[in-house]
This record gives C-alpha cells, sequence and structure tokens, in this order.
C-alpha cells in the first residue's frame, strides 16, 4: 500500500484528556484505572473512567445525539486543534472527498440501557424521548460526526468488537487507494455501560484491582473509555522526512471460538505477518510493538507467543492497558496515536501496574518507560468473534 | 470509478427464497407472494455452536453459502464484508431486559452474541476461513456502505470478496424504536475479473450528487425495500435479475449495471 501521512491526532481517555496529558502520564506511568463507580454500578473491579463527561455538552442543534458515546466523541474533537486540522482538510480536498471511517462496539447503548429502566409499567412501551437512531444504533457516531465537522464524502462505522477503531485505518487504505477519497478520518470511541461491565464479569474476564497485563499474576482487564481520531492523507511533496505514516495494515480472523483467542495465537500471528507484508518491512525492522495485552490468563498468553514466534525475544514490547484500561472499541486508535507518539517523542512505554512478568513469557517485555530512538511501531488489537488487526507506523523513508 | 464482477447471488426474505426463484420474480416472469422466511439452519457450524447462534447468523450464512455455491468460490480464504444496520436485536433486547433487574446476571453467551461482528466469527468458524473479515454500518444505508467497501477492497487488492447484508426484526419495545418489518438477508460473490462465471458487472461510484433513490415499481417490493435496511439492495438485484442494466441510485453511491 501506499504509506499515509497521519497529519493530526486527538485523543481522551482515563490517562489523559489531549496529547500533552497522554505523554505525561506515559513518562510517568500513571494509570487511570480507580474502584468502579460507574453509575449504579455495584461490580468489584477497576474502570479507567472520564468523569468530566458529565459537563460536555453536544452543539444545540445536534442535541438528540446526546448520549455519552457522543459526548466523549465530541471531548476528544476538542482536543490539539483537531476540529481546525478537518476544516483545513475540507478546505483543501472539498467535503465530498474526505471519508468518515470509524469505529465503536457498544456506541450509546447506555441510552438504551437507561430507557429498558424507564418502561412503562402497563405497556411495557419504552420512554418517547429514547432515540434509537441518534444514539444505540453502532451507525450513530458517524451520523453525529458528519455533521458537526460537515463530511460529506463516503462513511460508515465499523463494529468488530475490540479490534473496531484498529479496523478503520484499513478501511481508510484502501479507500484512498481506490480514489474514492483523498483524506480521511478514522478513529472512533467507546464509554462504559452496563453491557459490558456486567458481561465481561459474567465470562469472568474482568480483575478484580487494576489490571496487570504479561505479568503472573495477571487476573483479567480493566474496562476503560476513550475515543480518538486521526487524519490520514496521501502523503505529497511538502510531507517532511520526519512525518509519521502508516506503514501497513493486517486483518485476520482466528476461526476458533466467539470469546477466546487460539491458545496458539494464531490469527494474531496472521495479522501482524499481514502488516510486515503490506509494509514490505521483516521483522527485524520492527523497533517496538504495542501489544493488544489485555491481562487475560490466556488472552496475553497468546500474544507472547505469536510475537515470540514472529520477532524472536529481542524486540521491546509493552502493553499500556495499566495506563488506559482496555477501552474495547477504542483500543486500537488509543494504541495508534501511542504508538506514533512513541517515535515522535522517542520513549517506549512502560506497563503501569505490572510488577512480575509471566516467567513463562519469552518476548522482551518493557514494565518502565523508557526513552528511545524509534522508527517503526506495530500495534496489536484482537477482539471477539476472532477479529485480528495490526497496523505499522513509521517514519516517512 | 470501480468495475466489478457479480459471480453468485445469495437471497433469503419473505417469498424471495433463492436466487433462482428471486430472480424470475424480480424479472416479473413470477408473481410475488410473500411469506413469512423459515428460520435456516446453522448446518455448517459445529453443533455447540450451532445451538448457540442466533437468526441473524443462520440467515448470513445461510445466504452466503448460496451466493458462494453459485460462483463456485471455496469459502476459505474468501474476504468477507458483512453489513447490517443493527445486528441480532433479539439478544439485545434479552440483555437490556436483564439489566434492568436487580440481579443483572447477563448470561456470558448472549454477552458475546451481542457483539456486531457475531456472524463474521459464526463464519470463520463454519468455514474455518482466517481470511479478513469487517462488520459494518450505516444505518438504512448499510447494504450501500458494504457494496463500496467490498468493491473497494475487490478493486484494490484485485481478489474475490464475499458481500453479505442481513437485517432482522427487532422484539418490542425495541421495535417501536427501530421498525423492522421484515427478515431480509443477501450475498454477493464480487470478482475483479469477467469470466464464464459472471452474472452482471457493476460499476459502483459515489455520486457526484446525492440522487433520489431507485425505487422497486411492484408496490408489495417496495414496502419490502422500505421494511428492512439490507432490503435496500433490492433494486439492484432487480436490474440484475432483468439483465437490462441501467443505473441504480443507492442515496450517495451510483451502481451502473450490465448484463452479460
Amino acid at each position: 500500500m501506499h504509506p499515509l501521512h497521519i497529519g493530526h491526532l486527538a485523543i481522551a481517555s482515563s490517562a489523559g484528556i489531549g496529547v500533552a496529558a497522554t505523554l505525561s502520564s506515559l513518562r510517568s506511568g500513571t494509570s487511570g484505572l480507580r474502584p468502579c463507580e460507574f453509575e449504579t454500578v455495584r461490580l468489584p473491579t477497576f474502570v479507567g473512567a472520564i468523569d468530566a463527561l458529565a459537563d460536555v455538552a453536544l452543539p444545540d442543534a445536534l442535541a438528540a445525539f446526546d448520549c455519552r458515546n457522543n459526548r466523549l466523541a465530541e471531548m476528544a474533537l476538542g482536543q490539539d486543534g483537531f476540529e481546525e486540522a478537518v476544516a483545513d482538510a475540507v478546505a483543501r480536498h472539498g467535503t465530498r472527498r474526505i471519508g468518515l471511517f470509524l469505529g465503536t462496539s457498544t456506541s450509546g447503548i447506555l441510552q438504551a440501557e437507561l430507557a429498558y429502566r424507564a418502561r412503562d409499567a402497563t405497556t411495557g412501551n419504552l420512554p418517547q424521548d429514547f432515540d434509537y437512531q441518534r444514539t444505540q444504533n453502532v451507525a450513530s457516531l458517524a451520523g453525529y460526526l458528519r455533521q458537526r465537522l460537515g463530511i460529506g464524502g463516503p462513511s460508515f462505522v465499523v463494529s468488530c468488537a475490540c479490534a473496531s477503531t484498529a479496523k478503520t485505518f484499513g478501511c481508510a487504505a484502501r479507500m484512498i487507494e481506490a480514489g474514492v477519497c483523498d483524506a480521511a478520518i478514522v478513529g472512533g470511541a467507546d464509554t462504559l455501560c452496563l453491557t459490558t461491565l456486567y458481561g465481561f464479569h459474567a465470562l469472568a474476564l474482568d480483575a478484580p484491582g487494576p489490571c496487570r497485563p504479561f505479568d503472573i499474576a495477571r487476573d483479567g482487564i480493566s474496562i476503560g473509555e476513550a475515543a480518538g481520531f486521526a487524519l490520514l492523507e496521501r502523503s505529497h511533496a511538502h510531507t517532511g522526512s520526519d512525518a509519521i505514516m502508516l506503514l501497513g495494515v493486517g486483518e485476520s480472523n482466528d476461526a476458533y471460538h466467539m470469546s477466546s483467542p487460539h491458545p496458539d495465537g494464531i490469527g494474531a500471528r496472521l495479522a501482524m505477518e499481514r502488516a510486515l507484508n503490506v509494509a514490505g518491512l521483516a521483522a527485524c525492522d520492527i523497533d517496538y510493538i504495542n501489544l493488544h495485552g489485555t491481562a487475560t490468563r490466556v488472552g496475553d498468553a497468546a500474544e507472547d507467543l505469536a510475537v515470540v514466534t514472529l520477532f524472536g525475544s529481542d524486540t521491546p514490547c509493552s502493553s499500556t492497558k495499566g495506563q488506559t484500561g482496555h477501552s474495547l472499541g477504542a483500543a486500537g486508535i488509543v494504541e495508534a496515536i501511542i504508538s506514533v507518539l512513541a517515535i515522535r517523542e522517542g520513549l517506549m512505554p512502560g506497563s503501569a501496574h505490572t510488577e512480575t512478568v509471566d516467567p513463562s513469557f519469552r518476548s522482551h517485555y518493557l514494565l518502565k518507560t523508557q526513552p528511545a530512538r524509534i522508527r517503526t511501531v506495530l500495534s496489536n488489537s484482537f477482539g471477539f468473534g476472532g477479529s485480528n488487526c495490526s497496523l505499522i507506523f513509521g517514519r516517512a523513508r | 470509478m470501480m468495475r466489478i464482477f457479480v459471480e453468485g447471488i445469495g437471497i433469503l426474505a419473505p417469498g424471495l427464497e433463492g436466487w433462482p426463484s428471486t430472480r424470475e420474480v424480480l424479472a416479473n416472469t413470477r408473481p410475488y407472494e410473500p411469506r413469512p422466511v423459515s428460520a435456516p439452519s446453522a448446518g455448517l457450524l459445529p453443533p455447540a455452536e450451532r445451538r448457540r447462534a442466533g437468526l441473524t447468523v443462520r440467515l448470513a450464512m445461510a445466504v452466503g453459502i448460496e451466493a458462494l455455491g453459485q460462483a463456485q468460490r471455496a469459502s476459505q480464504e474468501m474476504p468477507m464484508v458483512f453489513a447490517t444496520s443493527g445486528g441480532d436485536g433479539e439478544t439485545i433486547h434479552e440483555i437490556l431486559t436483564v439489566l434492568a433487574t436487580e440481579q443483572r446476571e447477563v448470561s456470558p453467551t448472549r454477552f458475546h452474541n451481542s457483539v456486531h461482528n457475531a456472524p463474521s466469527g459464526y463464519w470463520a468458524l463454519a468455514t474455518g476461513s482466517r481470511a479478513p473479515s469487517v462488520s459494518l454500518s450505516a444505518y438504512d444505508d448499510s447494504f450501500a456502505a458494504g457494496l463500496l467497501e467490498a468493491a473497494v477492497q475487490v478493486t484494490v487488492h484485485d481478489t474475490p470478496v464475499t458481500l453479505i447484508a442481513y437485517d432482522v426484526p427487532y422484539p418490542p419495545p425495541l421495535h417501536a424504536a427501530r421498525p423492522v418489518a421484515a427478515t431480509f438477508g443477501t450475498a454477493l460473490v464480487l470478482a475483479p475479473h469477467g469470466s464464464e462465471r459472471t452474472l452482471a458487472s457493476l460499476t459502483v461510484a459515489m455520486a457526484d450528487f446525492p440522487q433520489s433513490t431507485t425505487r422497486m415499481l411492484d408496490p408489495e417490493l417496495e414496502r419490502l425495500r422500505l421494511a428492512n435496511p439490507a432490503a435496500r439492495a433490492l433494486p439492484l438485484l432487480a436490474a440484475m435479475a432483468r439483465g437490462d442494466g441501467g443505473m441504480i441510485h443507492l442515496n450517495e453511491i451510483d451502481v451502473a449495471v450490465a448484463a452479460l
């Protein structure tokens, strides 16, 4: 594929609102995970919540889209001049030449959860003000941003569980390659809701304390919420040699189980291999790997095996979910942005809350953040349904 | 502008069960007689998974298998695009109902079946395919979005791709908020080059400016088109059934159909 220029970034997670706060959290190794006090949820687990969402307001004209997920998208849009960068891209390319490829797993389902609690006692009907299309439906996020940013090009929402926002990079790369658009906004949002908190608890996949990726005592995930966006454009004459590019995308399916990864990491390895092939890179060209590393017993073991099989035991790697929590459908864009920042700022993030790496693991796992000259990063995102996606970012060559 | 070639078509909807008879209905050589869709089996799946598979999984699988059979293409290594407005309403309804109770005891199986990409996951389990797949939504324009994504993949990767579009009615009280009124699934096997198996060619492009959407002339079929987001495929299927070609407008996407 033709490398795509990562023009502009926006991020909001429990580890930091905006790029500067995110970087500061990566440098200091601080974590956004706290005991869960979300809504009426009473579960013995930790979450990465963004409390300031209560104060976010959507523009009046788009008030019908109001839900936690679109509020978080709105919050992220306001960071780091992203909205202005989109306006500039619209002016350069024209509104119909910009694509909008976003991801989420649960969209605004919290609105439906609240509506089901408020059903009419006699008819069973949902409250009149429940707006399915603009809140609960998967496509709500694209509907909101299309109007909010005045985008007229192709748009849809990818929902492939925890690989969702990683896969939006693939959609954008193909659309631009095919000439359907000249630039694209990728990323998306996922927010706390009862469905995922009680769902992961039912699967016994949530940790009672903060998640500890790759630790010998790891005992499950901590759910977080996050939103992030990136503006992708074809590289052009004045793209500097220090520009950071999307170099490769690799996707695969496990074909193994709906909620458990293949124990041999076959699907994960395939996604990484395909990303390397697309980028025209060898495994030894990757300087750092941002792992999926959710801190489940099986998931981390399978990913370690897949990484070691392909890269050996020398390539530094870490999961940043101890800092951010697992933001599910948004994990792909959050970690894509962390990967870009790692290259731009010259650092390899450590792993908050991880103390003792599982001695049976053979990958080169980083506990502490360290400075490093990095040219190329691979980022992994794997989801339910066996959906896998690996992204490669690097300096322009 | 992307030219792609249709090699196989699958369909399951009220009164439209399988492409051979649907083709006659859409070409006006057989009357349209709507009747409820009987739930297809999930025969390809291992027995344990078969019991867990909901209607969306069965529907997607049935139309996908029909289309691949016509195209004489193996499901192994076939990239897939799944387009659905909202996924499995029955499963979502069950979870939302339980979450409104005191105990909030969500079933783990229902939870993993609630993901939008559940049919994609079950498809991979049934076929053993590790090829990439994407599951997407664009609300009522989900079929057009899926067709665009599939056409782009066919063109950029120079490979066949199978598109499966489906939606099913939601139980009350969700039904009032999202009134999908009929079950509808359709699948297209799309290839980058013409062959002896080609049924029609499609030239897919973003519209220069939004055109009014192509409608069905038959009032019953037009009702069906509006009853389910996946049924927005009907004008395109009808153009292929008639074999007389023409331009189909799917909201923001234009598709020029040529019979071969």
